[in-house]
């Protein structure tokens, strides 16, 4: 016999949960500069700071916490669900510490790679009830990132995980060769916001405070660099070419042989009972080579958008809300990812069709 | 579904789930209204006693003192306090300030350990003879009741500390298993093996059995006679609390939205049986404390609850109803007649029996 228990459920408070900005980057890019850059702006906030390395340059802060990276694997038969054990074990204790500050930066090391550090905030239940990610910040360096490119498999990952790419030291290298980087960064990454930058000097709300993981801000997943070339032609050619780039009317485009994003668009409505089975199995399948997803789905007599988020296996979604009147009611799909079957994911997503 | 054991091949699934919800909505039985309400005004994250007087360890710099009528709050620390465990003859704090300090009854308190690189040290021990333990980053030292410290450098960051209950050896949990260390021999330290993320350690009080919990909503175990492996899952989220009832035949853990209880008092352990799931709630335990005589185990609830539960039966005391922010630390004083907890906010209370 087991006596009852009546317990209330009194309006749980939903305290603010604290955002995390992650700083990613190779070596030298100018992180730390960024970092200290974002302490030094009157705000009046205050951040606890995670370092993974000590670099030269030294740090103005208050908090600051020095870890070494641990990227641990989850036992849940998936090589590819790993998650950041340093960041668990150090958020655990700030969270101690809470209304000692308002934000939490992680700088991580030059060649760490965003995922474990994304997928700690949806994997560990205590890190994602307490915090939440609010973006994957990735400084380029102008003058290198593209030796980088061909040489640093890491440089290429944070490009195409980031949220937000600054391409810093831009004055150290000519305009030409600045379109000339930047539409290289646009292959792998066509939807990261980019700023070009000198000693990485940015306006504050363009890396804090973006909300990048929140379905609620899926808005506007249209690639940025298509607005000045109306037309889809980025994802609609063959594969299987080198650093082959088509010109027109002075904008070049790249296609990078290893990391690509793939957008799929349609106005016909989908359906839920063939989209979820097919986007479920396609992560489960492919989703060591997704970095990325997003999409917004219009499903069939449904009067609400439906959004959704992930990293590699990690799915999130939900409704959005109301689909405005005269709105076009398309979906969209987006992978970030690294030699995605494109054909595969096309033909997948275009069965979903209702 | 409820937590299952999965240490062998039997999956008998006896205890249906529903054996355990509320067959009606009567109250239960409160003692609510003779706790002695504190405000510590800083998340607790710890509690101990000094006799009769409770000590609440906050999350930020000191201890707060809260005998009867005159609470004293004694900062200690320059900083976060990470862990804390005590002996009853004191109470053994590691901050973020680097240091390990030891506080006694009369609140005099010393600097017992400074980690060289003013690293976090997160997880402290205490053992037999003096013995204390503790951790920052890789490396777990002991200093022996002699004085002389001991160090040992982990595969992986050190997650969990514990000392066996005879003899100097410490358990110490990291990325894919644990290590059980002799710090007095030469020998290199048994290792305890299974994949993945170990955070807490714990030994059972008969020494048999070495328990963890991991990043996942898992326990792991192993005999520690044949490093036989038992694992333990069904929890909704990662067990944070855990303790050992005093006849040592149960392990109590949080974690799930009953108390848990995983029989030990036969020779195979749990392997192959039934946890008792006590106390269903539709908030989650956050924390265990068991009797230190009697068969009662004291649950704090995500939802603020604190009940008293006895294991025979299940038959619960609330000692705190639901009041919003979750329960973070609970505790008996030695004698048993007295439970105190804290909440994430700051709220703490204490109930004399």
């Amino acid at each position: 016999m087991t006596a009852p228990i009546s317990t209330t459920p009194t309006a749980p408070a939903t305290p603010e949960k604290i955002p995390v900005t992650v700083l990613t980057g190779y070596l030298g890019a100018g992180k730390t500069t960024l970092l200290n850059r974002i302490l030094s702006e009157p705000h009046g906030k205050k951040y606890a700071v995670i370092v993974n390395e000590f670099g030269e340059i030294g740090i103005d802060n208050e908090l600051i916490v020095n870890a070494e990276e641990e990227v641990f694997e989850m036992n849940n038969g998936c090589i590819c669900c790993t998650v950041r054990g340093d960041l668990v074990r150090i958020i655990d204790g700030l969270m101690r510490r809470k209304g000692k500050f308002d934000a939490i930066i992680v700088e991580t090391t030059g060649l760490a790679d965003p995922a474990p550090v994304a997928q700690t905030f949806f994997m560990d239940e205590n890190v994602g009830a307490r915090t939440r990610l609010d973006a994957v910040i990735t400084v380029a360096d102008a003058m290198w990132l593209k030796d980088r490119l061909k040489d640093a498999p890491e440089a290429k990952n944070q490009i195409a995980f980031a949220d937000v790419i600054l391409l810093n030291k831009a004055d150290l290298v000519t305009p030409a060769e600045l379109d000339e980087i930047e539409a290289r960064i646009r292959a792998i990454n066509p939807y990261a916001r980019l700023h070009r930058t000198e000693r990485a000097k940015i306006d504050i709300a363009e890396v804090l405070g973006r909300n990048a993981f929140d379905l609620d801000r899926i808005l506007d997943i249209e690639p940025q660099f298509l607005t000045a070339d109306s037309h889809d032609h980025h994802h609609d050619h063959d594969h299987g070419h080198d650093h082959h780039h088509h010109d027109h009317g002075g904008l070049k485009h790249y296609h990078d042989e290893d990391m690509q994003s793939i957008s799929i668009k349609t106005d016909k409505p989908i359906d839920p009972d063939k989209f979820f089975p097919w986007v479920q199995d396609l992560v489960a399948t492919d989703g060591k080579d997704i970095l990325r997803s997003k999409g917004i789905i219009n499903f069939k007599d449904d009067p609400e958008r439906y959004v959704f988020q992930g990293v590699h296996m990690i799915l999130d979604g939900d409704h959005q809300r109301k689909w405005k009147d005269g709105e076009t009611r398309d979906s969209r799909i987006v992978f970030i990812g690294r030699q995605l079957p494109e054909e595969k994911i096309r033909k997948g997503f275009e069965s979903c069709i209702a | 579904m409820g937590p299952r054991l999965r240490g062998d091949d039997s999956t008998t699934s006896g205890n249906d789930e529903t054996d355990y919800m509320p067959s009606t909505t009567a109250p239960i039985p409160s003692l609510a209204d003779r706790v002695r309400p504190i405000k510590a005004q800083a998340p607790v994250v710890g509690v101990h006693f000094f006799g009769s007087t409770p000590v609440f360890v906050l999350g930020e710099q000191a201890l707060l003192f809260a005998p009867d009528g005159k609470e004293a709050l004694l900062p200690i620390h320059g900083g976060g306090i990470l862990a804390s465990v005590s002996d009853g003859k004191r109470i053994v704090t590691g901050g973020d300030d680097g240091k390990l300090i030891a506080t006694s009854a009369d609140g005099a308190h010393d600097v017992i350990a400074t980690d060289d690189k003013k690293r976090w040290i997160d997880q402290v021990a205490l053992g037999p003879d003096g013995a204390v333990a503790w951790s920052a980053g890789k490396t777990a030292h002991v200093r022996t009741g002699k004085g002389e410290v001991r160090s040992f450098e982990a595969p992986s960051t050190v997650a969990g500390l514990c000392f066996a209950p005879k003899g100097l050896r410490l358990a110490i949990a990291h990325y894919n298993g644990a290590s059980l260390w002799f710090p007095n021999a030469a020998a290199a330290p048994a290792k305890f093996e299974w994949k993945g993320s170990h955070l807490g350690v714990t030994i059972s009080p008969d020494g048999k059995f070495l328990m963890t919990t991991m990043q996942e909503a898992t326990l792991h175990g192993w005999r520690i006679a044949d490093a036989k492996n038992m694992r333990m899952s069904g929890y909704s989220a990662r067990v944070r609390s855990f303790g050992w009832t005093a006849d040592g035949d149960y392990l109590a853990t949080s974690g799930s939205e009953q108390l848990i209880l995983w029989p030990f008092d036969g020779k195979d352990g749990p392997m192959g049986r039934q946890p008792k799931m006590l106390a269903p709630s539709q908030a989650r335990v956050t924390a265990v404390a068991c009797h230190p005589k009697q068969p009662v185990v004291a649950a704090g609830y995500g939802d603020g609850t604190v009940l008293m539960v006895r294991i025979e039966d299940g038959a619960p005391i609330a000692a705190r109803a639901a009041h919003g922010d979750p329960v973070s630390a609970i505790g008996w004083d030695a004698a048993g007649r007295i439970l105190a907890f804290g909440t994430e906010s700051g709220d703490a209370g204490v109930l004399a029996l």
